[in-house]
C-alpha cells in the first residue's frame, strides 16, 4: 500500500521519521508548487535523492560539486557511460576525482535535497514499498537520524512545532535502542537535554533545569524524538485530582466480570 | 445488574458511531446534528455532539455500554464525564486521512490523562486503498510498541469484536500485573 499525504499535515521529518524507524524501502516523491523531489530508501536509509528535472547522474552531480570540469569528461569520451559505477571507476583511474569525491558529492547532493524538503510547508506525498531508482547509480546509503535532527534544527516555524509538540508536561525516556544515540552527532545543548532524560522529568522540567525558552526545548525534543533517539512517556493523571474516582481496571471491576466479557465476545 | 462502560473516541469522521453501531443490539442513541461549516460537511453530513451511546446485554447480572465522544474538539468538555469510571477505551483513527493523526494524538493524550486505564488504537478504514498500515500509525501517533494497534473496518461486525476483545485482554493482563 501507498502512504499518501500532503506535507500540510505530516512534515518531512515525521515522514522520514516513520520510514527510518520502520526500515522502510521504496520511493517517497513530494509534489508541490516548490517543485518535485524523489527520494529513494533502502532497510530505512537515504540511498538516492534528486530534486525537479534532475536524474541524479555522476557527471552532473560532480560538475555541479566542483569535483569535475566538463571538458575531462568529453576528453575521456566519457558523456555517453550511462553506467555510473562505470564512469566513476573510468574517473578515478584517470586520477580526476577519488572514490572520496564521489561519495561525498553524491551525498551532498542528497543533503541538499532532503533539507530543501525541510522547508516545504506543504506539497503532497506518496511513498512506494519497494520502488527502487533508476539503475546505473551508485546509492549512498545515509543514516536518517542525523539527517532529521539536521533539518529540525533548520525549521524555522515555531508553531509548527508547537502544534506537534503542544504539551511540555510529558516525561521522555531514551530509546530502547541506546546505541542509535552513539550514531548521531549531537549540539552541546542536545547533549545537555539527553542528560536529564530519565522517563521521570517531564519536558517542562528539563526545561527549567536547562534555562531554556519553550521554542529552545520543542525544537530540541522534537528533533531527538523525529529521530528515534526519546520517547515520551505516558501523560500525568489527572484523574489524582480531587472529584475523579480511580477508574483503573481492578478498582470497581473485577476479574471476573472483565473475563466475562471475554467470553461473551469470543462467542459473539 | 452491573454496568460497564468502555468509551470510543477519536477524531472527527473517524467511525466512532459506526464502530458503536455495528455491536450494539439497541439501536444508537445518537446525538448527530447537521454540521456547520463547509469543510466539515465535506467529510460528512453529520457528526456527534454530545455523545453517542450503546449497550449490549452479557447476561441477566451484567450490561456494558459503549459510549462514543463527540468528534469535534470544541465539544471536549463532554470528554472528562465520559472517561469517569470507564473499564477501557478503543481510539479509532481513520487510516485514510493522515491529516487527523495529530488531533488523534492530542485526544488520546487526553484521554490518558483522565484515566490510566487501558486502551487500544482501531485503524480503521483499512478495506480503503489509501489506508495507513497499523504499524506507520504506530508510528506517526509515537505510540511504543505495548499499545496495541488494530486493523478494522467499522461496518464489520467481526472487526469490531475482535478490536473490544484485544482491549479485554489489555484491561485483563493490567489486573493480572497490578495483582
Amino acid at each position: 500500500m501507498a502512504l499518501r499525504g500532503n506535507l500540510r499535515d505530516f512534515h518531512t521529518s515525521q515522514l522520514l521519521n516513520l520510514i527510518h524507524l520502520a526500515r522502510k524501502t521504496g520511493t517517497l516523491t513530494v509534489e508541490s508548487r516548490n517543485g518535485t523531489a524523489q527520494l529513494c530508501f533502502k532497510d530505512g536509509k537515504l540511498i538516492h535523492a534528486v530534486l525537479d528535472r534532475q536524474d541524479g547522474r555522476l557527471a552532473d552531480v560532480l560538475i555541479r560539486a566542483g569535483k569535475l570540469r566538463p571538458e575531462q569528461l568529453q576528453a575521456l569520451d566519457l558523456s555517453r557511460v550511462q553506467d555510473d559505477k562505470v564512469l566513476g571507476l573510468k574517473l578515478i583511474e584517470a586520477g580526476y576525482v577519488t572514490q572520496q569525491d564521489i561519495l561525498a558529492s553524491l551525498r551532498a547532493q542528497m543533503l541538499d535535497v532532503v533539507y530543501r524538503l525541510f522547508g516545504w510547508n506543504e506539497g503532497a506525498f506518496r511513498f512506494e514499498p519497494h520502488l527502487q531508482p533508476v539503475q546505473n547509480r551508485i546509492p549512498v546509503p545515509v543514516d536518517l537520524e542525523n539527517v532529521i535532527m539536521e533539518g529540525v534544527r533548520r525549521l524555522r516555524e515555531v508553531e509548527r512545532l508547537k502544534e506537534e509538540l503542544p504539551d511540555l508536561d510529558i516525561p521522555v525516556r531514551l530509546t530502547s535502542r541506546p546505541e542509535a544515540i552513539r550514531k548521531v552527532q549531537l549540539s552541546p545543548e542536545e547533549w545537555r537535554v539527553i542528560s536529564q532524560v530519565n522517563g521521570r522529568n517531564t519536558i517542562e522540567q528539563i526545561m527549567r533545569r536547562m534555562n531554556m525558552d519553550e521554542s529552545q526545548i520543542r525544537r530540541i525534543v522534537y528533533g531527538l524524538l523525529q529521530a528515534g533517539l526519546i520517547e515520551l512517556g505516558a501523560p500525568p493523571p489527572i484523574a489524582s485530582l480531587p472529584g475523579l474516582p480511580d477508574s483503573r481496571p481492578g478498582g470497581s471491576v473485577s476479574r471476573s466480570v472483565v473475563e466475562k466479557l471475554i467470553n461473551y465476545f469470543r462467542r459473539l | 445488574m452491573q454496568a460497564v462502560k468502555i468509551v470510543v473516541t477519536g477524531p472527527f469522521a473517524s467511525g466512532k458511531t459506526q464502530f458503536i453501531r455495528t455491536i450494539s443490539e439497541i439501536e444508537v442513541v445518537s446525538t448527530e446534528r447537521r454540521i456547520s461549516t463547509l469543510a466539515e460537511r465535506a467529510v460528512k453530513e453529520q457528526t456527534t455532539v454530545a455523545m453517542d451511546f450503546g449497550r449490549i446485554t452479557i447476561d441477566k447480572d451484567l450490561v456494558l455500554y459503549l459510549f462514543g465522544t463527540p468528534g469535534q474538539r470544541r465539544f471536549d468538555f463532554m470528554w472528562e464525564i465520559l472517561a469517569e469510571g470507564m473499564l477501557g477505551f478503543v481510539v479509532m483513527v481513520d487510516s485514510t486521512r493522515p491529516e487527523t493523526f495529530r488531533e488523534a494524538r492530542n485526544i488520546l493524550d487526553t484521554f490518558r490523562r483522565y484515566a490510566q486505564t487501558p486502551f487500544v488504537v482501531a485503524a480503521n478504514k483499512q478495506d480503503l486503498a489509501d489506508a495507513w498500515e497499523p504499524e506507520d500509525i504506530r508510528i506517526a501517533l509515537r505510540l511504543d510498541g505495548r499499545v496495541k494497534v488494530l486493523p478494522c473496518v467499522a461496518t464489520h461486525r467481526d472487526s469490531v469484536k475482535h478490536v473490544v476483545l484485544e482491549l479485554l485482554y489489555a484491561i485483563l493482563e493490567e489486573m493480572s500485573a497490578a495483582r
